[in-house]
């Protein structure tokens, strides 16, 4: 988007002589870009406070809340339409105005945005400060533009939800935190907003709270996110020990007074990915990111596939100089990553729930994200994140469309069929072209095919992956190139089990049923209008990167793609000094894959290949015969249940982590609690209780004894005085 | 003059005691708790002799008290007596819990 759209303002500014002049940057209200979301949040959440006290006033007349009428419908409802999406379009334009003069100008060092100082003890100082270069405006550009897309969309999917004004609030509160993340001026800063998206993460992923699972759904996102946290907050303890700051830009000056792979920037690196392995859903913390599906599809869109889940691919990009300093530590994020996209892109290939399927394949992408930063590709992995933002977005948003027909045909019957199983939809081509059209740009670019967005970036982890597997000096070389074939494997999944779902969802025979197929319908304006940009997109945000070595291959159209490498250009003022370390230890990468072959080659092949899967697996999968939910008999054998059922990762840890820790807590309730620590409690009591019986027995009621204690204590008292 | 002066009253004392602990009608040792208390009088106002008047005027005070103490003391002996008619102290056990 950004590439698309920033040189028409420059333009528009004067563009050419700003350009030239590399005009000093001045930020334009960045405040103003956090702060806007947050009013959102405020009025939308006062707006939802009256409306749930006016509808339980409602009910309690005993009226019925009739949402269907929309011209009755109250202020508080309609009112957020407005607000939600407003706020976000307006911190889009502002995020949009920075970005054309950070554009203009030749930006060396980050600008600071210095507001005031929140935490002061001792030498220790947290300010609460934004920090604005190409990184952070790259995230703000991602969050607020397709932000403000999903915000549009979310007004036709929940206009008719009774939480309406709720949804908005949440909604808003999840970008103002998010933008707190990407912008603040140090890890302290950004961890502010690494908590406050994880709050409005589970508050959306248990938005239906009055539904169990769903609110269970949120409290596992929760409680799995903080086994993350806690190596977040480690890390920062750890660089506070080393450095005495945990701002970024004193931190990363003294990074290299480190020990090159030493043991405590290893450390430090570890912990930092463990909370980027949890708030980005890699293994061994996948597990929650499939069940927040339980929540809105637009949040579904938002947060977990294009925002919230790519924080800890931000904060690995972020730290490039300590990862850069720290082999071991890049080797681990990359394995895990290339695993985590190997391992989530084959449970995808059986699920039959539409936004499972696509709840895995954001893993799997996040996981080839890590791969890009792992192997110190950090702009390769910043590219992959943005591209992919789009092209997931509009899977998600387009899946929710498809999810909003099947859902109105079956409530139309009354039906209570799965309103998001494949296995129901099917030939929904004819009752929503454009969503078909947008969704398979989406599938085509997410698949790797040429030149379509996600081709370039995939392409880019996938060859400095095999470039660094092919590199003399590189530690750990071998390994890489396993990453590499691996990661080249995973490609061709994802080819198949995107392709495999667009064909089950929208091609053969509708499998709704006859009468609810009659209500099937292509969704509002406000809905597709999100879907056909993010599909331009997702064909040409790709361009905004295409390698320079390559780009006067075909692969550039011989020239003809524009801007070589813009964004890793774009990124260089702060990759630099990880690609100056990296380069110091290492020695050049190589330029051929570990097999040989150069980068042109394996372009050719990937893409090629993938497009065979694309085209076989349309013929594969349309061979077959589906059969709606209610008549499918088949229970999956072997392999295929065990991908069925994930693995049975969340079994083995509902067997090994969750039933152990619930046996101990019981033991401690039960023995600890209940019988050592209350026991010691009351057996006090009853010490004191037995020794005052005891006591109590001198006191007789008759005056003699009382006189005869009190003479023979003054004879006592006497006599010791004397003695 | 003074030694003997102690020594009666600590002879009173001591009979006053021995009164107390032995007998059983309340009115006994009442008047037996009288006789304590102004077998302290005694040493008191002997002391006086050699610190000057302070020891009489307490006695003073003593008295009063003594009087106080009387008047009310022998209330309670017959309202008790009036309810058991006995001033026997082992036939009751009031002044417990």
């Amino acid at each position: 988007m950004s590439a698309v759209i920033a040189p028409v303002i420059a333009l528009a500014q004067g563009g050419g002589q700003a350009a030239a002049e590399a005009a000093h940057f001045e930020p334009f209200l960045p405040g103003l870009v956090v702060l806007l979301p947050l009013l959102g949040f405020v009025l939308n959440g006062i707006l939802a406070l009256r409306h749930g006290r006016d509808s339980a006033a409602a009910v309690r007349r005993g009226e019925e809340l009739d949402l269907g009428d929309r011209a009755s419908r109250p202020a508080t409802h309609t009112l957020p339409t407005w607000i939600g999406p407003g706020v976000l379009g307006a911190a889009f334009v502002i995020t949009l105005v920075n970005f054309a003069r950070m554009f203009g100008a030749d930006l060396e060092a980050p600008v600071i945005v210095h507001y005031w100082t929140w935490i002061a003890t001792g030498t220790f100082t947290v300010e609460a400060a934004l920090q604005l270069d190409q990184l952070s405006m790259i995230m703000m550009m991602v969050v607020t533009g397709v932000g403000f897309l999903i915000h549009v969309f979310s007004v036709g999917y929940m206009r008719d939800d009774a939480g309406y004004p709720r949804y908005f609030a949440y909604l808003n509160l999840f970008v103002f935190f998010m933008l707190v993340l990407v912008m603040g001026s140090s890890y302290a800063l950004m961890f502010v907003g690494w908590e406050g998206v994880g709050l409005c993460s589970y508050l959306l992923i248990g938005y239906w709270f009055s539904d169990r699972e769903k609110s269970d759904a949120g409290k596992k996102a929760f409680i799995v996110n903080r086994i993350g946290d806690v190596g977040f907050l480690i890390a920062m303890f750890l660089l506070f020990r080393a450095f005495g700051t945990v701002d970024f830009v004193p931190v990363f000056a003294e990074a290299e007074t480190l020990v090159y792979a030493g043991g405590l920037v290893t450390a430090i690196t570890l912990f930092f990915f463990l909370g980027a392995v949890g708030k980005s859903a890699q293994i061994p913390l996948h597990i929650w990111l499939p069940d927040a599906m339980a929540g809105p599809t637009p949040v579904s869109a938002l947060i977990h596939a294009a925002t919230m889940v790519t924080a800890g691919v931000y904060l690995v990009a972020r730290s490039s100089v300590l990862f850069a300093l720290a082999p071991l530590s890049s080797a681990v994020v990359a394995g895990i990553g290339v695993l985590t996209a190997l391992f989530a892109a084959t449970i995808a290939l059986k699920q039959n729930d539409i936004k499972k399927v696509l709840a895995y394949s954001t893993v799997s992408q996040l996981g080839y994200m890590f791969v890009g930063v792992g192997v110190g590709a950090y702009a390769a992995g910043v590219f992959h994140l943005m591209t992919h933002a789009f092209f997931k977005a509009l899977l998600f948003l387009g899946s929710g469309a498809v999810i909003h027909a099947m859902h109105d045909a079956y409530h139309s019957t009354h039906s209570h069929e799965d309103a998001q199983d494949m296995r129901n939809m099917g030939g929904l081509k004819t009752y929503m072209p454009i969503t078909w059209a947008t969704m398979w740009i989406a599938t085509l670019a997410i698949s790797g095919i040429w030149p379509f967005a996600g081709f370039f970036s995939k392409d880019e982890i996938i060859w400095q992956t095999a470039a660094f597997g092919g590199a003399e000096n590189a530690p750990y070389a071998a390994l890489y190139s396993v990453y590499w074939i691996v990661a080249l494997a995973a490609a061709m999944l994802t080819a198949f089990y995107m392709t495999r779902m667009m064909v089950m969802t929208f091609h053969g025979e509708n499998r709704t049923g006859a009468e609810e197929s009659k209500h099937l319908h292509e969704a509002p304006a406000v809905m597709w209008v999100p879907l056909a940009v993010l599909a331009v997109l997702s064909v040409f945000g790709g361009w905004i990167n295409v390698p320079e070595a390559i780009q006067t291959s075909w692969v550039g159209l011989f020239g003809a793609l524009p801007t070589g490498e813009w964004l890793h250009h774009w990124l260089e003022p702060l990759t630099a000094q990880a690609h100056h370390i990296q380069e110091a230890n290492l020695g050049e990468l190589a330029h051929s894959a570990p097999f040989g072959g150069g980068e042109v080659l394996w372009a050719t092949i990937s893409t090629a290949a993938a497009a065979v899967v694309v085209f076989l697996s349309i013929r594969f999968v349309g061979g077959q015969k589906t059969v709606p939910v209610a008549q499918d008999e088949t229970a999956p054998s072997g392999f295929g249940a065990v991908l069925l059922n994930k693995y049975y990762v969340d079994e083995f840890y509902d067997r090994f982590v969750v039933q152990p820790i619930v046996r101990a807590s019981r033991f401690c309730w039960k023995t600890i609690d209940s019988l050592v620590i209350d026991g010691a409690v009351n057996a006090v009591g009853l010490v004191a209780k037995a020794f005052g019986w005891g006591v109590s027995m001198f006191q007789t009621g008759s005056v003699n004894t009382y006189a005869f204690i009190l003479t023979v204590g003054v004879l006592v008292i006497l006599g010791v005085a004397v003695l | 003059m003074i030694t003997e002066a102690l020594m009666l009253s600590a002879i009173l004392f001591v009979i006053g005691t021995f009164g107390v602990l032995v007998r059983r009608n309340a009115i006994i040792m009442f008047l037996c708790i009288e006789l304590q208390l102004n077998a302290v009088n005694l040493s008191f106002v002997a002391f006086s002799r050699m610190f000057g008047i302070e020891g009489q005027i307490f006695v003073f005070f003593v008295m009063t008290v003594a009087a106080a103490e009387a008047a009310v003391g022998l209330a309670i002996i017959i309202s008790i007596f009036r309810h058991y008619e006995t001033v026997n102290v082992d036939s009751f056990n009031l002044l417990k819990w």
